[in-house]
């Protein structure tokens, strides 16, 4: 798709000319240009899609780094699907963060966002106490969570009165509930984050939109849902975006908690547990990570493919 | 809330303002207690960090009373050496903050001013690339850390494993894709005539560049380095792969050692978090303006 656009966009532009053309300039300006671009393309490239596609190709071998490379096939495939115990869990987890977030704490965050742009009295100060874990990492706010849900020394224990041995609620270490309470606490940050966004993006609609809505005898649900979030489909867009590709990502939380095991395995943790330490199974670890940049491109190619279709009619 | 007044619509006038006035006591109640519950979090973990352990062994985790001082906060900062991870890392987000915006400011006004053939594609790899997990290159990346030398001036190790050179490097070709989108998205908006004038004066492409475009893109350069400082002095996975070396690893990803030093210690965990946090709090109060318009640069075009 990208090669003809360009080919279009390049065949229109001699008629309304925007941009400088290319033919135009010196030798000298032209080595510059190549550099200006060829210099951070060059960095991009090597670091990221380099090993973005050597990861596809060391998915078919067995190698621990040491000895020599073997090329099994899809045989890594085979056994993650077959033999390997955190995966089928790792998959079913990274399903349930995207559930959670996109059915809770998304929709959440953009209801937030929709109530300050009232401007109530207290807004800022609302505003501010939803915004302020967004600046923290992930990894600190599993620290800071811990102190809530620690068995014994915890917040939430200590109020309900189950620190004895023999009642205690091990929130995080309870394997049919952990998933729950670390995506509470990866939500607290997660919401803040949507409603910024989506705070920014009312913030943009025209006024006299909802105002002719309002006269027109329109309820705030009719106006939200019949203006304003059409109006809004760019950011939608770009939140849906956010929303599964952080669910995708999702790893400091879990690992600063347990390293990713016991009820808390992910396709992240998966990857990152064949390579780290002692592990050394870099065929092993490779075709998972294949397996979630197909699950991430299978996002971001239609994802680049509207945005920046719009763009090309635009210019 | 501006309707017409007839006489027989009034009573339902009041009403319906009543009722307006209801509705909206209820959502600022509702607003108020979730912002305070928002807050529990880091208010507990403040009034942990200030009270002794020896006070919460006493009267309980969930108790008033005891003592309350800031030797925790002491503590966590000698006994876990932090000022050693601060110092770690300023020195890898400072360089790379201020590397990832001067290349991608360079690319994205080849992108934006230019009609290049392979401007579309540069631009969609870079986007798609800033979206990526880095769990999805992580593997090999490790293995290409450990096969490419650096003169040992640069690095320790010899590698770029354990080096925060390799560190900066992976953070400026990560966090490029997400500037280069953002500052190609500003470059555009400036008015074509720009370069043109510039051109007939027979400025050169880097004179274009550097005293005509990035001049004007100050104020985007300046939400980006808030945000790109806070990113990659919040990262914890490219240094926990990256960096072997506990003595060389940044504050965030040094939060790993700190709990197991710390063992069972809410108290002291609490204050090291905090401290942690600090620098990140400082953006929050003081440049929150320029971290939102950072974050929303990417979102509300494109």
């Amino acid at each position: 798709m990208s090669a003809s656009t360009t080919e279009i966009a390049a065949s229109e532009k001699p008629a309304t000319k925007r941009k400088s053309r290319f033919s135009l300039h010196t030798r000298r300006d032209k080595v510059m240009l190549a550099l200006l671009l060829g210099i951070p393309a060059a960095i991009h490239i090597f670091f990221v899609w380099v090993p973005a596609l050597l990861s596809v190709v060391l998915s078919f071998a067995r190698w621990d780094g040491i000895s020599d490379i073997r090329w099994v096939g899809v045989q890594n495939y085979e056994q993650i699907a077959t033999i390997y115990p955190p995966f089928w869990p790792a998959v079913a987890h990274n399903f349930i963060w995207l559930g959670f977030f996109l059915l809770i704490a998304t929709p959440f965050g953009m209801f937030l966002a929709v109530q300050l742009d009232k401007e109530l009295a207290g807004s800022r100060f609302y505003q501010n106490a939803f915004y302020l874990p967004v600046v923290l990492s992930l990894a600190l706010v599993g620290f800071i969570w811990q102190l809530i849900y620690s068995p014994d020394e915890g917040l939430i224990n200590n109020l309900i009165g189950r620190t004895d041995p023999e009642n205690l609620i091990d929130w995080l270490g309870n394997p049919s509930i952990n998933l729950y309470m670390i995506l509470i606490a990866a939500s607290w940050r997660h919401v803040g984050y949507v409603m910024i966004l989506y705070l920014a993006g009312l913030k943009s609609v025209d006024p006299s939109l909802k105002e002719a809505a309002a006269i027109d005898g329109a309820t705030d649900r009719q106006t939200f849902f019949k203006v304003v979030f059409p109006v809004l489909r760019p950011i939608n867009l770009v939140i849906l975006v956010i929303t599964i590709i952080e669910s995708l990502r999702a790893f400091d939380i879990v690992y600063v908690t347990n390293g990713g095991t016991n009820g808390l395995e992910l396709l992240s943790t998966a990857v990152t547990n064949n390579i780290i330490g002692e592990a050394s199974r870099i065929g092993f670890g490779s075709a998972i990570a294949v397996i979630l940049l197909v699950l991430s491109l299978g996002i971001i190619i239609p994802y680049l493919f509207r945005t920046f279709r719009a763009e090309a009619k635009e210019a | 809330m501006t309707t017409t007044s007839s006489p027989d619509t009034k009573d339902k006038v009041a009403t319906a303002q009543v009722r307006a006035k209801w509705r909206r006591r209820g959502l600022q109640t509702f607003l108020f207690i979730t912002a305070l519950v928002w807050l529990v979090p880091l208010l507990w973990a403040i009034y942990t960090s200030l009270r002794p352990y020896s006070s919460t062994a006493e009267y309980g985790y969930v108790s008033i009373g005891g003592e309350y001082n800031f030797q925790n906060y002491a503590d966590a900062f000698t006994d876990g050496e932090m000022f050693k991870y601060f110092v770690n890392t300023l020195i890898i987000a400072i360089p790379a903050v201020i590397i990832v915006l001067l290349l991608s400011s360079m690319a994205a006004f080849v992108l934006a001013r230019f009609s290049f053939r392979f401007n579309l594609i540069m631009l969609l790899l870079f986007t798609a690339g800033n979206l990526l997990p880095p769990q999805v290159l992580i593997t090999p990346l490790f293995r290409m850390y450990l096969e490419m030398p650096l003169p040992s001036w640069l690095s320790s190790s010899g590698l770029f494993y354990d080096s925060f050179f390799g560190i900066i490097a992976i953070h400026v070709a990560f966090q490029m894709g997400f500037c280069t989108f953002v500052l190609s998205n500003y470059f555009k908006t400036l008015p074509p005539d720009l370069n043109e004038a510039a051109f007939v004066d027979g400025a050169s492409v880097w004179r274009q560049y550097w005293n005509i475009i990035l001049p004007l893109a100050r104020p985007p350069l300046a939400a980006l380095a808030v945000l790109e400082f806070t990113w990659i002095y919040n990262d914890f996975f490219w240094a926990l792969v990256l960096m072997v070396t506990g003595d060389k690893r940044p504050i965030t990803t040094s939060l790993q050692n700190l709990s197991g030093l710390f063992f069972v210690n809410n108290n002291l965990i609490a204050a090291g978090s905090l401290l942690t946090a600090i620098p990140t709090l400082i953006v929050f109060i003081i440049l929150q303006r320029q971290f939102v318009a950072g974050l929303t640069l990417g979102s509300t075009k494109g």
